[in-house]
């Protein structure tokens, strides 16, 4: 099977040299775009995401990547959205009230409950759901202070635990958000973004 | 259930390893890259990498030490050493860090902190704390800067109970009086710390093996980090977290 080159989306604040390292231990192709084009039809993309959901929005919106990003995912091609990536898929956050997110994922992303230490910041253990079919069991490795509390209409979900249960991951065909960093969560991790990357390079060659 | 972090150090200079006992009489302990690699084979849950030249030199953390460390890591990466303000951060994640310590340059202008959570998100900004034991008998710690050579008076838990409010994700805490000493963390040290803030606190200096870690977690430490013992092969990060497990604490294995 031949791999797609994976686009990732140059949101000019995120980790991005991280991924792009884990990509190239993954032995794939990438570069980084903010080409709207590119970001609604690239066989393989990845949003990734450090920073607030309020100047998330701001910089997918001003990139002009909104409306490609909702398309691409109703024609269900591959997506990968990382951290604050998968909670930009939702329809908002308590992090940024009244700034709407892309609504792809039918939920809102809260805070943590008063008193839990925040940031969580290190290794949690992942559960998925019967229905996943790339999310293995494992440690990933988490950065964040909100979180999906419930499991949304229509996804299936790996969860974790901290202070009460949250979604650690959500996945739908080749559709994948993570709360963790699967580019920092070591050899698991990296599994997991070589199954993604066989699970896009699969789509590619069916759909032709 | 979130596990408890080991983190391993990398004290680098012109890049190579160096590790020496309270910041002095430094020696060659290897390759940046080649150790990373070895220590998160081991297991060890981040990698942290400190430039102790670049302040004192005037200067930003070695780009080029980063990069060839990131190429081979798939773990998170924390770097330190001169981080003055937003352009010199930028520089050093776009390098391949995902996080950024800073400590002399908070202590000189507080608002260093906020800026970078500003732009990058508190996540990524880590407060580093060099705490010394005062001297003349008043007790608690002051802050020292500059790779350890500057003394501020800055009292260490009040400056760490302010750290949130403006903007730091995480504290890393560093006993001066234990650095390399391997006579233990500074238990009374992390204790008050960890009560003076909601901020994970990371603990460091004085570590020779996994009873002085089980004492800094019960202490209140979210994670602690090692550099000498790793070094001199003394003890692997395999061996630390088995016995973190048999004494009850949940560990990444």
């Amino acid at each position: 099977m031949s791999e797609p080159t994976v686009i990732v989306v140059h949101t000019g604040v995120a980790n991005t040299a991280s991924v792009a390292a884990a990509l190239d231990r993954c032995g794939c192709r990438h570069r980084l775009s903010t080409d709207p084009a590119l970001v609604r039809d690239a066989p393989a993309l990845v949003l990734p995401g450090v920073g607030s959901f309020g100047a998330g929005m701001e910089r997918l919106t001003e990139a002009g990547l909104v409306e490609p990003i909702v398309q691409r995912i109703a024609r269900r091609r591959p997506l990968l959205a990382i951290c604050l990536g998968m909670h930009l898929l939702c329809q908002g956050s308590d992090e940024s009230p009244g700034v709407p997110g892309l609504g792809v994922i039918p939920a809102r992303v809260a805070a943590f409950p008063a008193g839990v230490r925040v940031p969580q910041f290190g290794w949690n253990r992942v559960d998925p759901g019967p229905g996943c079919r790339l999310l293995a069991p494992g440690h990933a490795y988490f950065a964040n202070s909100y979180r999906l509390a419930h499991v949304p209409e229509g996804w299936n979900a790996a969860i974790a635990d901290h202070a009460g249960p949250f979604i650690a991951a959500l996945e739908r065909g080749p559709i994948l958000a993570c709360q963790f960093h699967p580019e920092l969560s070591g050899p698991w991790g990296l599994a997991l973004l070589r199954a993604w990357l066989d699970r896009c390079a699969g789509n590619t060659n069916g759909a032709e | 259930m979130l596990s408890r972090r080991l983190i391993a150090c990398l004290d680098v200079q012109d890049g190579r390893i160096v590790k020496g006992v309270r910041f002095a009489a430094l020696t060659d302990a290897g390759d940046p890259a080649a150790r990373g690699e070895l220590y998160e084979r081991q297991g060890a849950d981040e990698i942290v990498i400190l430039d102790v030249s670049a302040t004192p030199q005037g200067r930003c953390a070695s780009l080029e030490t980063i990069r060839r460390v990131r190429a081979v890591l798939s773990i998170p990466i924390t770097v330190g050493g001169g981080i003055g303000g937003v352009q010199d951060a930028q520089a050093v994640l776009a390098a391949g860090a995902d996080k950024v310590a800073v400590n002399s340059a908070a202590v000189q202008r507080p608002g260093i902190l906020t800026d970078l959570s500003g732009r990058f998100g508190r996540q990524c900004v880590v407060l580093a704390i060099d705490a010394a034991r005062r001297g003349d008998g008043r007790g608690g710690w002051e802050v020292l800067t500059r790779s350890g050579t500057n003394r501020t008076g800055l009292d260490a838990v009040a400056w760490t109970g302010g750290a949130r409010a403006l903007g730091a994700g995480e504290v890393l805490l560093t006993s001066w009086d234990r650095d390399g000493t391997r006579q233990g963390y500074d238990l009374e040290l992390i204790r008050s710390v960890a009560e003076a803030t909601q901020l994970p606190v990371i603990a460091s200096g004085g570590a020779s093996g996994p009873a002085h870690m089980v004492e800094a977690f019960a202490a209140g430490a979210d994670a602690v980090l090692a550099a000498s013992i790793f070094h001199h092969d003394t003890m692997s990060i395999q061996l630390i977290k088995r016995e973190l497990a048999r004494a009850g604490l949940e560990v990444r294995r």
